[in-house]
This record gives structure tokens, sequence and C-alpha cells, in this order.
């Protein structure tokens, strides 16, 4: 059906670390969704050949530098505290990863999604679509200009509201690197109640979601400014990883 | 653990906001000479529709090639020069989604076998607090598959078909079906990667 490919003996890839521990269960009681959509086996361990080596690197045919600016997408101004966030994609070996595609999303000042499922009534902003992308630069970095977004309930468990926060997806450079993740702001009080938050097992992991207050990125008479690094997968060690991986 | 590593959280039932792309499921444009399309749905433990999900494919092209620098064998261009390698489609109201792509051609091994035909795939949903990873094979490379190291892992022959696409009847040809069932008796296989 399909031409050979002539097999290409003893070659080595690189390989990701596999973190334990760090992301949340898939099955997590606390978070009601869960319990119906998390798989019940154990996942079954995929050494890292090609596929799983490579990934898409792309986006910047796709993206503006106007695209991270989630203030200026309508005729006014969007209500809400101006912000700027800000950091470094890296990964573990403190690596930036450079020219990947960052999009983010997130709630209005009210708590309101700019979306038609959302039925929290509270405003929509005309002015305010919510979401944002931008291409990581040499150095790692991406910059966004928002609002700073509200809490909001769902209806978890009684009375259960969302802290602030953004998410944030990254493509990374190969697949493994791929993430999807959620941005809290400092001094949050709705930590303690909020499972998604609380599903990531070790407390000092869930502390690294939250940025970082900095009054030095703070632009006076016009936004507060906050930074946020965030940390994918690193290399392996190549030979030893696939030694322990293979059967 | 590793230190310093940023976690996981859900996509939450607002993705769609952001995640979207227009040409998000064509990996190739429509009407590519060669293109298959697979459909499919994404399923609950209930075996319901899971309508605030997102598929994602990444792949070889047909020549068994990456466009990428860690590809030991140096990146390559396709030679149909619109393949991006990447789809993305989110989920619609009954839990389907559909990728427009080429047949991705078999890879070398590093232990010197061949890996069949494959995508790889994640998805992401509400309720899920993080991606879970999958892959499709075809179903008309029964001889690639059963040399596949993947596939051989697998020992239980019930489990290993949840892995291989059907071919989509009363469609046009290049047609595949490949459901996704996050649980239950005919849980899709998921990977640790």
């Amino acid at each position: 059906m399909t031409t050979q490919t002539p097999p290409v003996q003893g070659f080595t890839l690189p390989s990701y670390e596999r973190p334990r521990g760090l992301h949340p269960p898939l099955d997590f009681p606390g978070y009601r969704a869960t319990a119906l959509r998390a798989p019940g086996r154990p996942l079954v361990p995929l050494p890292h050949r090609l596929t799983e080596v490579t990934g898409p690197l792309l986006g910047a045919e796709r993206v503006t530098a106007a695209d991270a600016d989630l203030t200026t997408q309508h005729a006014g101004e969007p209500l809400g505290e101006r912000i700027i966030v800000t950091g470094r994609l890296l990964d573990s070996g403190g690596r930036p990863v450079a020219g990947t595609l960052i999009e983010i999303w997130q709630a209005n000042a009210a708590g309101r999604y700019a979306h038609g499922v959302d039925n929290h009534p509270a405003p929509l902003d005309p002015n305010f679509s919510g979401a944002g992308r931008c291409m990581t630069d040499s150095d790692g970095r991406y910059r966004f200009v928002t609002i700073k977004p509200g809490a909001y309930p769902w209806h978890n468990h009684p009375n259960a509201w969302r802290p602030a926060h953004i998410h944030f997806s990254m493509l990374g450079r190969a697949f493994p690197q791929r993430l999807v993740t959620q941005m809290y702001f400092p001094g949050d009080p709705l930590f303690s109640q909020d499972p998604i938050f609380n599903s990531i097992p070790d407390p000092k992991a869930r502390e690294r979601l939250i940025a970082r207050f900095d009054l030095g990125l703070t632009q006076p008479d016009w936004a507060l400014g906050f930074e946020w690094d965030i940390v994918l997968r690193g290399p392996a060690a190549t030979a030893i990883e696939w030694a322990e991986d293979h059967r | 653990m590793t230190a310093g590593l940023t976690p996981s959280q859900t996509v939450g039932p607002f993705l769609a906001i952001a995640l979207p792309w227009p040409d998000g499921p064509f990996v190739v444009p429509e009407g590519t000479p060669g293109a298959i399309e697979i459909t499919g749905r994404l399923l609950d433990g209930a075996g319901e529709p899971v309508p605030d999900g997102m598929i994602e494919t990444w792949q070889a092209d047909p020549d068994g090639r990456f466009d990428h620098p860690d590809d030991p064998r140096g990146a390559a261009e396709p030679a149909e020069a619109a393949f991006r390698g990447f789809g993305r489609c989110t989920t619609g109201p009954d839990g389907g989604y559909h990728i427009v792509t080429l047949r991705p051609g078999p890879l070398p091994s590093p232990d010197g076998g061949t890996e069949a035909p494959h995508l790889d795939v994640s998805v992401f949903a509400r309720g899920m607090l993080d991606r879970v990873v999958t892959r499709i094979y075809f179903p008309d490379e029964q001889e690639a598959n059963a040399a596949d190291p993947v596939l051989a892992a697998i020992v239980d022959p019930d489990r290993r078909a949840t892995l291989i696409a059907t071919v989509e009847t009363g469609r046009p040809p290049g047609g595949f079906r490949f459901d996704i069932r996050l649980q239950g008796a005919r849980e899709t296989v998921f990977f640790d990667v």
C-alpha cells in the first residue's frame, strides 16, 4: 500500500523527560466533570520515536503583532484593569523555546466569556473578545496586553467560583512539549476552594501557575505588569531513556 | 519530578474562543490529490458525545519524513508543499471531528524495525485536567501493522483494535472513521508520552 522506507539502523533520537507527579491526575473527584472523561485503564508507555521527537513548527504565518493586544481588537477600549502579561517559555534545562505559538483566552473583567455556552449573568463587553496569540521571540519571550479577568461562578460544587485566570496553550517544539494550562494571579482568595487549581498534586507546582506582580514591568499611568515563565519538558538522557523504555 | 516544570490544567468549556483555526482540520487543502478524510466522534464513559473537546493530529508526510530539525535524517520539506503535518479540530455537538490529510509513510524505528503509518493524536476537553494521547493506524496496512512495535506492545487484540481506523463506507474513497472512547468497555488505548 505504501512505499517502504529503508530501515535506518542504529540511529539515536532525542528524548524528552517524563515528569512523574507533576500534572493533575485525569480522574480527580473534586472536579466532577472528570468522572466520565478520565480513562479507566492505565496509560501505555510510548517510547519517543520519530513522530514523538518532532512537532509542528508553525504559527508565525497566522499571527500578527496586533494579536498580542486584547485591548485593541474593537472600536472602543474594554472595561477593566489593563495589564501586561509577559514572561519566557523555557525548557527544564533553562533553554528558551523560541519561535513557538502561544494562544490565550480568558473571561472579561466581569467574569464572563464571549462564548455562547457561558450563561453567567454578568455583562458581556462589546470591546472584549478575550483571545490573543503571539510567537515567542529568540529568547523565548512572549508579551500580551489585556485586562485582568474576573472570577466567575461554576456549578461544580455549592457556591463554586473559579479564581481569575488566563488559559495558555503552547505548541512547543516537539510533541511531548505540547501544553495547555492556566495562569493565575497572586493573592487570589479563591485558590483554597478551587478543585482545578488544587488538582495539581504538589503545592509548589501549583504556585508555579501564579504570575508575579512586577512594579518594574508596570507602566506608569497605564497598566499593571505581571511576569510568568512557562517551563516545558526538556531533553532526557537519550540512550538511557530508550534502553529503559524499549521492550 | 523535574523541578520547575509547568503543570497542565484543563482547557475548560470555552476553548472555542481561541483555539479553532479556520483551516485547522485541513492538514492539506481540500481537493489535494490523494487526500483522505478521517472522521470520528469523541465519546465519554456513558457513550455520550463530548461537544467541548479538541482533537489535534501530528504525522509524517507520505514519504515518512518530517520538516523538523530533530529528525536525525534531516528536516525534509514535503513533496506536497501545502502539507502541514498538523491538524486541529474542535468537536461538534455530536462529539464529531474531521481531519483532511495525506496518508503518512512508514517510519524507521531506532531499534531497526519499522513503524506502520500512523498519526499521533492529542485529545483535550473540559473535564480533562491534562491531554490524553492516542494513535490512529490504517486498516489496510495489515502487514505493516503486524510489524509495528507500538501495536505489538499491546497484547489484547480488542485493545489493539481501538487504534485502527475503519473504512468509512458511504463516503468518497479515502474516508476513514476513528472514534475515541475516553472510558468504558471499548475504551481507546491512551499512551503515556
